[in-house]
């Protein structure tokens, strides 16, 4: 499969048809693991690199996994291959803008995704539509298992999985689910959810995770302990804030509709003319509608665009996308006009009214 | 972003004790220098952490602060520069290198800097012991094994460098036994 292939291809975990999906987009696990033989990143040379990469690959391609999966080296990638795929969140910044040999493996419907030389020699992800931690980990820890038996992981018994930082020692497991929380915004609620969550430690970003913001009232939970609790309990804990969390959500959005229904309403409009009208829009902007949209669509006010053509364009209105479908960069057009342009063609073309 | 570096012989800027902290903070884009005593110190670096806004905040950045923290509280400089050149027998990274990038070098580390990063542990995960997963395949034995290895091989490097071309033969057979055996190519 090439980059486009899987780019083009409708990722499952896009598809909104997990549990809870109307609030909660996706349910990701990652775990960091090391060889035991080779130094960590900071003291790998380049060609001890590439002894990594294939000690890895060998170990991952015997798994169930491993034998449909593609595999890219990022240094056989264009900058623009490399920009998709952390768009689409398949591989993270650091791996697409490191240096010296790196890979990835990506299964076909992009649930799996593994890094090789990243901050740690393996970084693995598995990731899901709606409310299913349970489902992603019993994936994530199989293929963690079987990797397993063909490789020996940097370990030791008091302090678990040897991370190259510290943070992520013990498990090496951050567990990070993305919920979209616009009533809870609009209720002005937010804020007093977010300072309980920092009481029990767990960490709130934006949308396109480390150092973003909360564009669109997208957030992500995720846990910063990963030492002295074991796997479950890390996933226990998560869940079930996430799961309090769904349930003010569900509040506040019952609370608005029968309230401010006609205000709801009027906003979701201005969101739709405004769509319409746009020569040029900002990615804030444009996530601020589809958050709108999302809203109107979960409370019924919206009935002809589904969530998964929402959680499709909130991926597609991402500057490497609209350069990739619009070819290049030698265009007099910036990516504010692309993404009106985009936006337009695909809702009106949705409503039937191209 | 903060700054934390020791100097000598300075008063501190709120008290008559000696300043052993030296923080150079961003008040808006401008650099502003402090001269702190430890006790100081860790009154104004808690009063900044309690300022940070989380959403978006790194963990690297969370970390380097934690770091920067500690240090206020327990270290005087001299015992700071002495912990500082401490090095790791196996990858060779000193605990400096490890304070300005917060990445370790190896896993052995985690045993090198064990007093360094006990506290550290602690401040981060509120813990200091696993009671997660254990590979079912290998055990820790296994794991050290394979970790000697890369002391072998930059003692190796060494040997070549230093032409004890007998002593680099030696690790080179010792390196490719245990290579081979862990299936290592």
């Amino acid at each position: 499969m090439t980059v486009e292939e899987l780019v083009q291809s409708r990722r499952e975990w896009l598809r909104n048809d997990g549990p809870d999906s109307e609030i909660v987009v996706s349910s990701r696990i990652r775990l960091a693991r090391n060889a035991a033989a080779f130094p960590f990143i900071a003291k790998l040379s380049d060609d001890e690199k590439k002894r990594v990469i294939e000690l890895l690959r060998k170990a991952v391609r015997k798994t169930t996994f491993g034998q449909n999966c593609s595999l890219f080296f990022m240094d056989e990638l264009g900058g623009l291959e490399r920009k998709l795929l952390v768009e689409c969140h398949l591989i993270s910044r650091e791996l697409a803008e490191g240096e010296g040999p790196r890979c990835a493996m990506i299964s076909p419907n992009g649930h799996f995704s593994l890094m090789f030389i990243e901050e740690d020699h393996l970084r693995m992800q598995c990731i899901k539509s709606g409310f299913c931690l349970q489902e992603v980990w019993r994936e994530m820890n199989d293929l963690d298992t079987q990797i397993e038996k063909n490789l020996v992981y940097a370990w030791n018994q008091e302090l678990g999985y040897l991370t190259a930082c510290p943070t992520n020692v013990g498990t090496g497991m951050r567990v990070s689910v993305m919920l979209h929380l616009p009533a809870l915004a609009l209720t002005r609620q937010f804020n007093k959810v977010h300072n309980s969550l920092q009481k029990i430690s767990l960490i709130v970003r934006g949308l396109y995770g480390e150092g973003s913001h909360a564009w669109g009232d997208f957030y992500q939970i995720s846990n910063q302990v990963t030492l002295g609790l074991s796997e479950e309990e890390i996933l226990s804990q998560v869940h079930d804030v996430v799961r309090a969390v769904i349930g003010y959500e569900k509040k506040a959005r019952d609370f608005l509709l029968e309230e401010n229904r006609e205000k709801l309403e009027a906003g979701l409009e201005e969101c739709l003319k405004s769509i319409r009208a746009a020569k040029t829009i900002s990615a804030q902007e444009t996530l601020k509608c589809l958050s709108a949209i999302r809203l109107g669509i979960n409370l019924g006010l919206l009935s002809d665009i589904s969530l998964d053509v929402v959680n499709q364009l909130m991926l597609q209105i991402q500057p490497a996308y609209l350069q990739w479908i619009y070819g290049g960069v030698e265009s007099s057009l910036d990516a504010s006009e692309f993404r009106a342009q985009y936006l337009r063609k695909y809702l009106l073309g949705i409503w039937n009214e191209d | 972003m903060k700054q934390t570096k020791c100097r000598i012989e300075m008063k501190c800027q709120k008290c008559d004790k000696k300043a052993t902290m030296h923080i150079t903070d961003l008040v808006g884009s401008k650099p502003v220098e402090l001269h702190l005593c430890a006790e100081h110190a860790q009154e104004y670096l808690a009063q900044t952490e309690n300022g940070m806004s989380p959403v978006g905040g790194n963990m690297a950045s969370a970390l380097a602060a934690q770091m920067a923290q500690q240090m206020a509280f327990s270290k005087v400089s001299d015992e700071f520069s002495k912990s500082d050149q401490e090095t790791c027998p196996v990858c060779g990274l000193t605990f400096f290198e490890f304070r300005a990038n917060s990445r370790l070098g190896c896993p052995e580390d985690y045993q090198t800097f064990r007093k360094q990063l006990t506290p550290l542990l602690m401040n981060i995960h509120g813990e200091c012991r696993h009671t997660g997963k254990r590979p079912s395949c290998f055990g820790e034995e296994d794991a050290r094994k394979l970790t000697a290895l890369i002391g072998y091989r930059r003692e190796m490097s060494e040997a070549i460098e230093t032409e004890s071309y007998e002593k680099a033969g030696m690790l080179r057979d010792k390196i490719r036994k245990l290579e081979s055996e862990a299936g290592i190519e």
